[in-house]
């Protein structure tokens, strides 16, 4: 999960590092307040979870709380690259210096953590590590000992930051990673961490990625997740424990297995490029053992889609048994009859694997008129984009 | 023969009292799998019996070795105790361990990897969050299914589970050496490079199939690796074309970040390298066919 950058500095406030006092805002008069309490003179910045939102206008500065309000007037329900602003983050001002650029992110590669800083902050760091490679810093972390003061001393060496803010730049390092850890974060990026004029070091931006596998550990963590931003769809499958995504496209999809769901929506995307550009409507994993009531709760979304104009069901049964999958499917469509929800989107089903034959023997046994069998996930594919294309 | 896990391979399963280790346990037994231990803390001394096999439950893997020479664990316990299970593994010297788990924190599955560098790497860690290994016809260790496919030549390295057994199904006339299923998250044990320089190295492996997906840049190394390395025909298939952007598509590790990760960059690379890359998983399998057709 991703974390607005008011949240991000929610967090390391708590864990110590220094960050400018401020507040989050839903309207100008909620800026307006913060303003006044933080002294009048503040900054104005448009809270979403995308890039470049300095250049599209989303970060203001104000010389008192009128400003400040008109200034959270102006950014809010602004849009910066298809993302609406909804908050915006007020805080004091600060007379920045110098510019740097410090982050810990995972290294999947090399399978463990990297510390990548540089004195070139307040840009892009592709953009730096393009144009000066130099000038950026990549320590590894060895994560059996994460970051001591003698790591935090290289690092702050290898990047070359100045002698006079070396010694905060440790201690930031240090507490920086205690946070990545504490938190479970996958990223903590902090660009520009900034030299002001009265000398401090202060993180004056927070970009903050959390490891929703570790959300058992952290209660927290829950409260973060923007619930207003999310799809609905998505929203509400999450709260089935299903694993969904929206897409674009008009062919639903359900599928076993996180591999074989992402297959099969490439392969509806190529069927459809013969009928006019037909494209998956989302991914829906339905993993392994699919009862009767997953498949009805797969099957309830999926079709509470308005986009969508058909359905495949692509199922290989390695653990899972196709006719429990064909018994779900004929059971899901008669408990969504009974709720009055009956089904009017063709569906079309290919199961193979284990007991594929027992499974498509139940299905042509229901014969349901708008449930259509295919025997291959090539074939089932270009029949559901046709179906889709037709607008059923 | 077959990589790793063969028929003298003695295995373990931790988490073998839970509901998945146990289910999964019957299945590895039912497969011909010498599943000679169970470990459960607490739990030592008891025996569970498996369709009239029964199999003696040890309280640590190190004992569970001492007893019985195992050389293979499979890890089923949750996520929250799986960190602790594998640094145990490690520490008591197994050979493989297998971690079938998912959801484990990114944190813990590289903390439990540092440990194993730590110790000087002595254990082969497969996994986590993915189905296991199988070599048909010699031992199955994890939740593939073993009745897909009879034992052959082609051997295959696969991040996803299904994606593999439905290469394993239409690949069945010719039947499989070694099937490894390295797993979806982002930190892993082992890479398609570790099976492809494996099955290099393997007399009875004549062609490989490599099944990736989108998210980091194991693809991109891995092709990296066989332009250099591999003089055995290697087909690869890639998911995930039509994912967007910035959401995790089932896999922890299936991600796109901005450019990279992307299925695009994958197939571009693997093709430089000379690999022959499916568009559809059956594409993939003629492909393949056609291979092993022409040795």
């Amino acid at each position: 999960m991703d974390l607005y950058e008011y949240q991000g500095r929610d967090l390391f406030a708590r864990h110590g590092l220094p960050v400018l006092d401020g507040g989050v805002a839903t309207t100008p008069q909620e800026a307006r307040t913060i303003a006044e309490r933080l002294g009048g003179r503040v900054v104005v910045k448009a809270q979403v979870k995308v890039g470049g939102r300095g250049k599209a206008g989303g970060v203001k500065l104000a010389a008192d709380a009128d400003e400040a309000q008109a200034r959270a007037a102006d950014i809010l329900g602004m849009d910066i690259k298809g993302h609406t602003v909804h908050k915006v983050m007020v805080t004091e001002t600060a007379d920045i210096v110098e510019e740097y650029y410090f982050s810990y992110l995972l290294d999947r590669a090399n399978r463990t953590f990297l510390c990548i800083a540089s004195v070139a902050g307040g840009m892009e760091i592709e953009q730096v590590a393009h144009d000066a490679p130099e000038k950026v810093a990549k320590v590894s972390i060895d994560a059996t000992k994460g970051v001591d003061e003698a790591t935090a001393r290289e690092i702050v060496t290898t990047a070359g930051f100045p002698a006079d803010v070396a010694d905060q730049v440790a201690a930031i390092a240090v507490r920086l990673w205690d946070t990545f850890v504490a938190e479970d974060a996958l990223l903590v990026e902090v660009n520009p961490l900034a030299k002001v004029a009265d000398g401090r070091v202060l993180l004056l931006d927070a970009k903050v990625t959390l490891d929703g596998n570790a959300d058992f550990r952290h209660p927290d963590h829950e409260a973060l997740e923007d619930v207003a931003a999310v799809d609905p769809l998505e929203q509400r499958a999450k709260e089935r424990n299903l694993n969904y995504v929206k897409l674009d496209g008009t062919v639903g999809i359900i599928g076993n297995g996180a591999g074989l769901v992402m297959s099969t929506l490439d392969v509806v995307a190529y069927a459809g490029e013969q009928v006019g550009g037909v494209r998956p409507a989302n991914f829906l994993d339905i993993g392994g053992g699919a009862s009767a009531a997953v498949m009805a709760n797969g099957l309830e979304i999926v079709l509470s889609d308005p986009s969508v104009k058909s359905v495949f069901v692509n199922v290989f049964g390695g653990i899972t048994s196709c006719d429990e999958v064909a018994n779900g499917i004929v059971h899901a469509l008669g408990m969504l009859a009974e709720r009055g929800e009956a089904v009017t989107k063709p569906l079309v089903v290919r199961l193979d694997g284990n007991n594929a034959e027992a499974g498509r023997q139940i299905l042509d046994t229901a014969d349901d008129p708008l449930v259509e069998r295919v025997d291959t996930m090539d074939g089932a594919a270009k029949r559901a984009a046709v179906l889709a294309s037709q607008g059923a | 023969m077959a990589i790793w896990l063969t028929k003298d391979s003695k295995v373990i399963v931790q988490g073998m009292t839970g509901s998945e280790g146990s289910k999964h346990t019957r299945r590895m037994l039912r497969a011909g799998t010498a599943v000679v231990g169970g470990v459960t803390p607490g739990k030592g001394g008891q025996t569970v019996d498996f369709d009239g096999t029964g199999v003696p439950v040890f309280n640590t893997v190190a004992e569970a070795i001492g007893s019985t020479g195992a050389d293979v664990t499979v890890i089923f316990v949750p996520p929250k105790f799986a960190k602790g299970a594998i640094i145990e593994a490690v520490d008591a010297g197994i050979d493989l361990a297998i971690v079938i788990t998912e959801g484990i924190p990114v944190h813990d599955s590289t903390a439990a990897w540092a440990h194993n560098v730590a110790k000087g790497g002595q254990t082969r860690i497969v996994g986590p969050n993915c189905p296991g290994i199988a070599s048909p016809g010699a031992s199955n260790a994890g939740i593939i299914p073993a009745d897909i496919t009879p034992a052959g030549r082609v051997g295959l390295v696969s991040k996803s589970g299904t994606l593999t057994y439905q290469l394993m199904y239409e690949l069945r006339d010719f039947g499989f050496s070694t099937c490894v299923g390295i797993g979806g998250d982002p930190v892993i044990g082992t890479t398609h490079i570790d099976a492809l320089a494996a099955f290099q190295n393997d007399p009875d492996t004549d062609a490989i199939v490599m099944i990736g997906e989108i998210g980091g840049d194991a693809e991109e190394r891995a092709a990296a690796f066989i332009k250099e390395h591999v003089t055995k025909p290697v087909v690869g298939y890639i998911a995930g074309f039509t994912a967007p952007e910035g959401k995790t598509m089932g896999h922890a590790g299936a991600i796109i970040s901005g450019s990279a990760g992307t299925a695009d960059a994958k197939k571009v690379a693997l093709e430089a390298a000379g690999v022959k890359v499916g568009r559809t998983p059956s594409e993939t399998a003629q492909l393949m066919r056609e291979v092993m057709q022409g040795l």
